[in-house]
């Protein structure tokens, strides 16, 4: 396998430009005799989707749930970030270009993050050019807060649904499409298998969720627009039915699978109660403009925290990090509670939490003020909790939240597979080992509104495609292999819930390739999944037949993968042997336990090639350049 | 508070709604479900109940979600009667069991309209409202043709109105609720957000006409001002919106003759 990034040489500034310019063109008649399947309806999706059957292409969707609008992106809640420098202090292209390289802990490439700051502004435009309401000042002009990671006002944003804003957004262009006739929808659909015909995407399988059927579809080019893994963790902030699966399958039909170990885990979330649970809910990033986080600096303090005087908290977030306080990025906001729990300093019945507290805030600018500012998360936050966040700090422990990596992707934003390509959260793209916050909408829209409606274009104005049905081999052969599948999950007679199975496969990922990892614990992990992976398809119970409506076999299916899947992280995660963003080796920290990189032997892109059932996979290099920003150690003091 | 939380697990009746599929004749069947925390959202009592049920070798009762925090829409229910149960302002997925108490028996039907078919046991069809919003729930703006996003401004007060508007999470628990089942709070509120919005004008008299037939075709009832969808919404969406909705659609036929 070769990974040819084919990142455009030259100035920066120019890279993308130039780029656009050499890539072939379709003209505007040819394009509607190519179709494109897009799976994932999902801000990269959707937009996607919409914005290449504007430019003439045949476009098909398919989603897991009943409508392209529920895709786990509506979830968003913080905002979505551009260059604008609309509130005038000093933001520019190249300060955002920065911002994330260096965010990134210098695991990404310059020139598609470049390209991302430059995209970013198009993005707002558009998104109100829909008729997205975004907060606005009185005066008219749009509103901005503050996230981590930057020093600047660059974050757009919808109250706490910036996420629904924008998605509704994107599905609002693709519904006008499907009623135009270019976008057929298929909802309630998921995908279990990419057809490879001589070497190029042409085509899915997707089990049809209300029947059942296996269905076959072609097209000239698939795009996987599918979300991240995180629920490979069991909880996470994700939505329940967020997989690896799209992109699993796609990686065994030889789509390789870059830097899985990059996972972030979000500093601020409802903290666990019980077995039971199924979710984990986020208190958005968007709170640390306003709310302060603290522990007692005592041990086991008794006292409700408002009656906990200032003399006796650690506001330790301002105290370690004075230039970035409570904003300084995800990865050491979340390792930083860790250090307060470890230090038995954490809060709350279990002394898993720590306090954010809206106290001064709320003195500041008013609780109305809060109210309008935060109001659905504070409600949220009161029905899980019974707790009044306006009058008691809020308890929060870090969770899994976003996966940086994800399948390898080139500059045009295509997998090793041609003609397959992968957008959003799904590919491993720009966001290096840790992503800032209101980053992710911001790369989905970019990913989907501006990058693949032209690369596509270059793939196949400079590619030659036979004509293929779904009566080809292929198809038949990924069909039955899928059937094989399913019916291997209903044939075990075994008495446990997926659930069951999956919840055991979190405990063994958090305790092992969570916040800290050690080889210990990595080696620790590479034993017990496999061994889980055993007991699962000896004593999984999915109830049921294939030929129906069948969540249970929808969640085993999935838990099946994430089984095959968290052993590849966990060994992207061993052989990494640095500390870098999310991914926190304890074997290598500086003297103030800060992550600590090696750049001599690990500033490069790790892409897994899949060698087949029970062979170890095998590592590639895409090594990283910075020619750009001075590659330096992170420091938010 | 923590303290004051009562942690007694409780002992519940379960009435659900069973239905092989969209043909097939659905009954309520009866569960007994013990050790349930009050802590729990009502979905995780859900899910234990079902772990039960596979565990046992039978089917597990369908029903929707995904998100499980209010935003996506996909979890319905009709919870003792009422569309996404006894609390105010609250999806399915939010509400937690201490609202209810050891003993309780709590009947679990699928949200009813005509427009809304059973999948199966508690799993609705709701793809109606995508095609209403396919035939105008939209600005007709292709990618790239935007201009700057600060040349057009709105003021703070119309873009807070549009956005309480454009909360809608198109749950359909307005038309669950409505003995009608229609769905003019729903369209109601898409047809306001675009309404108020200077971005909505160009299309703004083609929407509501589009929008209220398209509604109409897919066989949703008419508003009797019955108020029950608003009481119903979970993200407290105006009933003002159908007044809204209405003045858009007459207007609209004055324009257009
Ligand atoms: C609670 C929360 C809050 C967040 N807040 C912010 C924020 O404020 N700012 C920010 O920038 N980012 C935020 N993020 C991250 C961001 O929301 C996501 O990274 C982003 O929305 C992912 O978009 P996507 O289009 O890549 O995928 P998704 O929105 O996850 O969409 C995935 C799509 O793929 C489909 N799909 C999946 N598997 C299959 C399959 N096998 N077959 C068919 N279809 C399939 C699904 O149905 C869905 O349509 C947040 C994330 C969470 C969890
Ligand atoms: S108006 Fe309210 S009840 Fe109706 S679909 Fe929208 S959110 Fe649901
Ligand atoms: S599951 Fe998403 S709103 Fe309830």
């Amino acid at each position: 396998m070769k990974l040819d990034s084919k990142v455009p040489s030259g100035p920066i500034e120019k890279s993308w430009d130039k780029h656009r310019f050499e890539l072939k063109l379709v003209n505007p008649a040819n394009k509607r005799k190519f179709k494109v399947l897009v799976v994932g309806t999902g801000l990269a999706g959707a937009s996607a989707a919409a914005t290449m059957a504007e430019l003439g292409y045949q476009v098909e969707t398919f989603c897991v749930q009943d409508s392209a609008r529920r895709a786990h992106s509506i979830a968003a809640q913080g905002g979505v970030n551009a260059a604008k420098n609309y509130p005038n202090d000093g933001d520019s292209i190249w300060r955002l270009f920065y911002d994330t390289v260096k965010g990134g802990d210098f695991r990404a490439r310059e020139q598609n993050v470049y390209r991302l700051a430059q995209v970013s502004n198009n993005i707002i435009d558009q998104c109100v050019a829909q008729g997205v309401p975004f907060a606005r000042e009185y005066g008219g002009t749009l509103s901005n807060r503050s996230f981590g990671g930057a020093q600047v006002s660059r974050t757009f944003y919808a109250r706490g649904q910036t996420g629904q804003q924008l998605l509704l957004g994107a599905y609002s262009s693709l519904m006008r499409q499907v009623g135009l006739g270019t976008v057929k929808l298929h909802t309630r659909r998921e995908m279990l298998d990419v057809v490879v015909v001589d070497g190029q995407a042409r085509g899915i399988v997707c089990r049809n969720l209300v029947t059942g059927e296996s269905e076959t579809y072609w097209g000239d080019a698939v795009v996987l627009a599918t979300g991240g893994y995180g629920n490979v963790y069991y909880l996470s902030t994700n939505a329940n039915g967020s997989n690896v699966t799209a992109t699993w399958r796609a990686h065994k039909r030889g789509a390789a699978f870059a830097n899985p170990c990059y996972t972030q885990i979000h500093p601020t979330c409802v903290p666990v109660t019980g077995e039971y649970q199924s979710k984990l809910t986020l208190m958005s990033e968007s709170l640390r403009n306003d709310g302060r986080v603290w522990v007692p600096k005592k041990k086991a303090d008794p006292r409700n925290p408002q009656d906990i005087p200032e003399e006796d908290r650690d506001y330790y977030l301002e105290r370690k990090y004075p230039a970035f306080g409570n904003l300084v990025p995800r990865d050491i906001a979340s390792r930083a509670a860790k250090q307060m729990i470890d230090e038995d300093r954490g809060v709350g019945s279990t002394g898993l939490s720590v306090y954010l507290d809206f106290k001064d805030a709320i003195a500041r600018i008013g609780e109305p003020k809060v109210r309008e500012k935060y109001g659905n998360l504070f409600d949220m936050y009161h029905h899980i909790t019974a707790e009044n966040p306006y009058e008691r700090p809020m308890r929060i422990y870090p969770a899994v939240h976003y996966t940086m990596g994800g399948l390898w992707v080139d500059y045009n934003l295509m997998t090793t597979i041609p003609g397959l390509f992968c957008l959003g959260e799904a590919n491993f793209s720009d966001h290096g080992a840790n992503r800032l916050g209101a980053s992710a909408l911001m790369q989905g829209l970019a990913d989907g509104y501006f990058v693949l409606p032209y690369t596509i274009g270059g793939y196949f104005a400079g590619t030659k495609l036979a004509k293929v049905t779904t009566g080809h081999d292929a198809f038949k052969e990924a069909v039955s292999s899928v059937n094989a599948r399913t019916q291997r999950l209903l044939k075990t007679g075994g008495k446990t819930s997926p659930s069951a199975l999956h919840r055991k496969l979190g405990h063994i990922m958090w305790d092992n390739v969570g916040m800290g990892r050690t080889a210990k614990s990595l080696n620790t992990a590479l034993s017990e999944i496999p061994a889980l992976r055993e007991e699962f398809w000896k004593s999984v119970a999915v109830t049921g037949s294939g030929e129906e409506f069948n969540q249970t076999l929808e969640r085993a299916g999935r838990v099946a993968d994430f089984l095959e899947f968290g052993e590849l992280l966990a060994k992207d995660a061993l052989t990494r042997e640095e500390s870098c963003g999310g991914h926190f080796r304890e074997e290598h920290q500086t003297p103030d336990g800060e992550a600590k990189r090696d750049d001599d032997k690990f500033c490069h892109v790790a892409a897994w090639e899949y060698k087949g059932e029970g062979k170890p996979s095998e590592r590639h290099v895409e090594t990283l350049t910075f020619d750009n920003v001075h590659i330096a150690q992170r420091n938010y003091a | 508070m923590e303290q004051i939380m009562d942690n007694k697990l409780m002992n519940l009746t379960l009435k659900i709604w069973r239905q092989k599929d969209a043909a097939a004749e659905g009954e309520l069947k009866s569960y007994a479900l013990t050790g349930v925390s009050p802590d729990m959202s009502f979905l995780e009592m859900l899910d234990v109940l079902n772990e039960q049920l596979v565990a046992k070798g039978d089917d597990a009762v369908a029903f929707d979600h995904d998100c499980r925090e209010g935003i996506c829409g996909m979890c319905s229910l009709m919870i003792d009667g009422q569309a996404h149960g006894p609390e105010k302002a609250v999806t399915t997925c939010q509400l937690h069991m201490r609202q209810y108490k050891d003993g309780d028996t709590i009947t679990i039907e699928p949200f009813r309209a005509k427009a809304f078919p059973v999948v199966r046991d508690l799993c609705v069809d709701r793809s109606a409202f995508d095609r209403i919003q396919q035939a105008g729930g939209f600005c007709s703006v292709n990618t790239g043709n935007a201009v700057d996003a600060n040349s057009m401004l709105i003021s703070h007060d119309t873009a807070e109105k549009s956005m309480d508007a454009a909360a809608c999470i198109g749950c359909g628990a307005c038309v669950a609720a409505c003995p009608n089942a229609s769905a003019m709070l729903f369209v109601g509120a898409k047809v306001s957000q675009y309404a108020l919005l200077p971005q909505g004008q160009p299309e703004r008299e083609k929407r509501a006409l589009a929008m209220r037939a398209a509604m109409d075709a897919e066989g949703f009832g008419h508003c009797t001002n019955e108020y029950e969808c608003e009481a119903a919404c979970p993200k407290e969406i105006k009933i003002s919106n159908i007044a809204r909705l209405n003045r858009e659609y007459f207007r609209a036929t004055l324009i257009s003759e």
